[in-house]
């Protein structure tokens, strides 16, 4: 979707606030937002895109205004009231009125490092060969789907050239909606900022994106 | 809650207002709800917090980098293969499932972004500095690098080559660091002290020897 998520080229935004390399949290509540949307997601009730897609959606003034854990504890909120979790009634006590709905999991304390170590990975088996190999010359789609989508607003109708052919991953346009994983063929796709930006951008400057390959065509 | 007027507060390293105290609470209350309704192990969360506190940060990268620098055969087998490389020094899991390492060259710069969120290399930095998930750094990073690159001190040559990854899909990138001179006879943990966390993004280069203090 066309949501304020897709910042590339935007302007206005002010000076990048640089911070220390042990400055891990700014507050004990980063913390237990960070714990609890990682818990949350454990329990199987969504996608990581679907997760991804609920931070997106939040209206573009509150997405502009909020720091980046506020965005994923009002991305748990939703999910969590979308799913049938939780009602907004609780939400709005902080106290459970009605039975739990059945998850998948619970993440347990002593589970925490063998979760964090396996990870989630995306790779799947390929349905078909890989469309495009290094070297094509490739055009990204322009599609303005209102759901969720992995092609930034910037890189939509542009020319550029496939790099790395990678492999079949999740497709998170179709697994961000209950579509199922619908795996893809992913590449990397670099593009001049020149194509990007226009003749006046810097010729010793290019961009790659990571693109699954119905977000391209044969150029 | 939010104030769109004050759109820099996350930027704001005191953290005091008002706004984040509301946090604060909300957080709480829908911690204890989601407890409550058994869904989550408070002791889940943290041992998760605990686990980016001590044990996963950027020091995991630094020692990849170092392991790059002094060995040309694991170097080699980064560029080909980052995830392995990389799980044969115990990095491995969530957010780093699908590792690429770029190298920075003579000719050629690498700059990492995530545009559309925070995607992130956990598995070997560790979480992302809040400036990394920011509307600052992600909107100008694509479009003007080398402007911001400046604003982290670092100003290239022109005719240096800057490539920016967007990390748009589930492929996290590592950068390495060029090695510094003065550095050849240090060893693998002392190369190691040398890469910055900037450096692995691809915002900073490595430190010079002379920079560490002894």
């Amino acid at each position: 979707m066309n949501g304020a998520q897709d910042l590339g080229g935007m302007m206005g935004f002010g000076p990048i606030a640089r911070e220390p390399e042990d400055r891990r949290f700014h507050a004990d509540w980063e913390k237990r937002a960070m714990g609890l949307t990682i818990a949350m997601g454990a329990t199987g009730s969504w996608t990581i895109d679907a997760s991804r897609h609920a931070r997106e959606s939040l209206n573009p003034a509150d997405y502009l205004a909020s720091s980046y854990y506020e965005i994923w504890i009002k991305a748990v909120e939703r999910l969590s009231v979308a799913k049938g979790l939780i009602t907004r009634d609780e939400l709005r006590l902080g106290k459970a009125l009605a039975a739990p709905a059945p998850v998948k999991r619970v993440l347990r304390r002593d589970e925490v490092a063998a979760a964090l170590a396996r990870g989630t990975p995306c790779n799947r088996p390929a349905a078909s060969p890989a469309a495009f190999k290094p070297g094509d010359g490739v055009r990204t789609r322009n599609i303005n789907p209102a759901g969720h989508t992995r092609l930034p607003r910037y890189t939509r109708a542009k020319k550029g050239v496939v790099e790395r052919v990678h492999a079949a991953f999740v497709f998170p346009d179709a697994n961000a909606h209950g579509g199922g994983e619908q795996p893809q063929w992913v590449y990397t796709v670099n593009f001049s900022a020149r194509e990007l930006w226009g003749d006046a951008a810097d010729a010793e400057h290019f961009v790659s994106i990571d693109a699954w390959e119905s977000y391209l065509e044969r150029a | 809650m939010s104030d769109p007027s004050n759109h820099h507060h996350h930027d704001d390293h005191d953290h005091s207002d008002n706004n984040l105290s509301e946090m604060d609470l909300r957080v709480r209350a829908l911690e204890s709800l989601m407890v409550e309704k058994g869904y989550v192990d408070a002791g889940a969360i943290d041992a998760i917090v605990e686990t980016y506190e001590t044990k996963i940060g950027p020091r995991n990268g630094a020692a990849v980098v170092a392991k790059a620098w002094s060995d040309p055969a694991f170097r080699d087998w980064l560029l080909r293969d980052a995830t392995a490389a990389i799980a044969s020094l115990g990095s491995t899991g969530r957010q780093g499932e699908h590792m690429v390492a770029v190298e920075n060259t003579a000719e050629e710069h690498n700059l990492v972004v995530c545009t559309l969120c925070s995607c992130y290399p956990w598995s070997v930095l560790g979480l992302p500095p809040t400036w990394y998930k920011s509307p600052p750094y992600r909107s100008r990073a694509v479009i003007d690098p080398r402007g911001v690159l400046a604003e982290f001190g670092l100003n290239l040559p022109p005719s240096t080559r800057i490539r920016v990854w967007d990390s748009t899909a589930e492929l996290r990138y590592l950068v390495i660091p060029r090695r510094p001179e003065g550095a050849e006879d240090l060893s693998e943990s002392a190369l190691a002290a040398l890469v910055t966390r900037d450096s692995m993004i691809g915002v900073g280069l490595a430190r010079r020897p002379s920079e560490i203090s002894k």
